[in-house]
């Protein structure tokens, strides 16, 4: 753990290496979750037919909230998994953008350690203001 | 028609989109709205949900290779994060009050600009002399080629954050990467080598579409039964076109592409101007 924290460690190993592992892992983990929620999906109701996507239903469903997807997830709901994946997906970008900020603040660049914060409180702000109004 | 035949059909034209966005360089989910609303007669407001993730699990999974090999301005990306990731939610926030036909009119709009975008002239010069700015901000860099490291610098700062805000608002409006303004802020307007310019783009579009995708999650935008088909597909053909584009230049394909996708944009903005959204 020492090792992780020096400054040495991240120059040798090359950090932007590290977190492009990092967004692979992500999208691999991702599409993993998916494809089991897709594949429970098919197995419960692969033979109903399909709703209808012209009409647009909008917020309401537990798949909307990230309590219900966490909730739907948990018990195993296909529909809640698939957006489980979907959450993962959408954290992947958003993680790669922590790990810049932890680069920049080892490699003791103020400036972009604040221009980084600015980006990351901007994607917070949208995903936990309340801005789906 | 069941869930089972239609989430194949999906997949397989997922799998397409995935794979022409990546030889054309449009992104995947620039071909997926048209593909589920046109083709598969779903909501356009679905259809920008679904395009969202395909742009950021394209975007994700091809940003690693870039990065591997140094052509990425990070810092240059950060920056322009600023712009692209307020003006995104901006987007998201005013898309509720858009109505849909307008919001079908403008991507078809676009569509037919990233498409002509495809085919310019790309920009090879490299800068010697930069602007204060981009001193300033640490912004000039250097690029790896087989001749060893070529350096670069960058002028129109302010002019290339005010396109970037725009790409953003755009991408956040129309659910995609918009890849397109993304590389003209950075090729026209500050004078950046294209290769440097293609792969900051492509890792911006991931954080900057993540920043709106959130706000659509909760708006219910995202089906999950969409969703599935479309990330997985988009992704599979993503990666086969990014093992294609090692071993053939796609000229051909490219144009006889952004010909098709010009008569698909026209559809939309039909559509759209006859109220069919």
């Amino acid at each position: 753990m020492k090792k992780i924290l020096s400054k040495s460690f991240w120059n040798d190993t090359d950090v932007e290496q590290l977190v492009g592992q990092l967004l692979r892992y992500g999208v691999i983990i991702a599409s993993g979750i998916a494809f089991l929620g897709g594949a429970l999906y098919i197995i419960q109701h692969g033979n109903s037919g399909i709703p209808a996507y012209s009409k647009f239903v909008g917020a309401g469903a537990g798949y909307t909230t990230y309590g219900g997807i966490l909730k739907g997830a948990l018990a195993l709901r296909a529909a809640e998994i698939i957006q489980l994946g979907v959450l993962a997906l959408i954290a992947t970008p958003i993680l790669r953008v922590f790990f810049s900020l932890v680069a920049f603040a080892l490699e003791k660049d103020k400036l972009y350690v604040i221009i980084t914060l600015v980006v990351l409180s901007v994607m917070m702000t949208s995903i936990f203001g309340g801005l789906k109004i | 028609m069941t869930i089972l035949t239609f989430s194949l059909i999906l997949l397989a034209g997922s799998y397409l989109a995935g794979l022409l966005g990546s030889l054309t360089g449009l992104g995947g989910g620039v071909v997926v709205i048209p593909l589920l609303t046109l083709v598969f007669g779903v909501d356009i407001r679905y259809a920008i949900g679904a395009a969202l993730l395909a742009s950021i699990a394209t975007s994700s999974g091809s940003a690693s290779a870039y990065v591997k090999e140094g052509i990425t301005n990070i810092r240059l990306g950060m920056f322009l994060e600023i712009a692209t990731t307020i003006g995104a939610v901006l987007g998201a926030l005013i898309a509720v009050y858009t109505p849909t036909n307008t919001i079908a009119m403008l991507f078809g709009g676009i569509l037919i600009f990233s498409a002509a975008m495809t085919l310019r002239k790309k920009n090879q010069e490299v800068l010697t002399q930069g602007s204060r700015l981009s001193y300033l901000l640490k912004l000039n860099s250097t690029y790896p080629t087989t001749n060893g490291p070529v350096p670069y610098k960058l002028k129109n700062v302010g002019a290339g954050f005010s396109l970037m805000t725009l790409a953003g608002v755009i991408s956040g409006l129309l659910g995609i990467g918009s890849g397109a303004l993304k590389v003209l802020a950075m090729d026209t307007a500050m004078r950046i080598p294209f290769k440097v310019s293609t792969t900051t783009s492509n890792f911006m579009i991931g954080v900057t579409a993540a920043a709106s995708a959130a706000v659509y999650l909760q708006r219910g935008y995202m089906d999950p039964g969409l969703a599935f088909p479309v990330i997985l597909g988009v992704l599979g053909g993503a990666l086969t076109g990014a093992k294609l584009l090692q071993k053939m230049n796609p000229q051909v394909l490219r144009i006889i592409f952004c010909v098709a996708i010009t008569f698909v944009a026209l559809e939309m903005i039909y559509n759209g101007y006859q109220h069919k959204f």
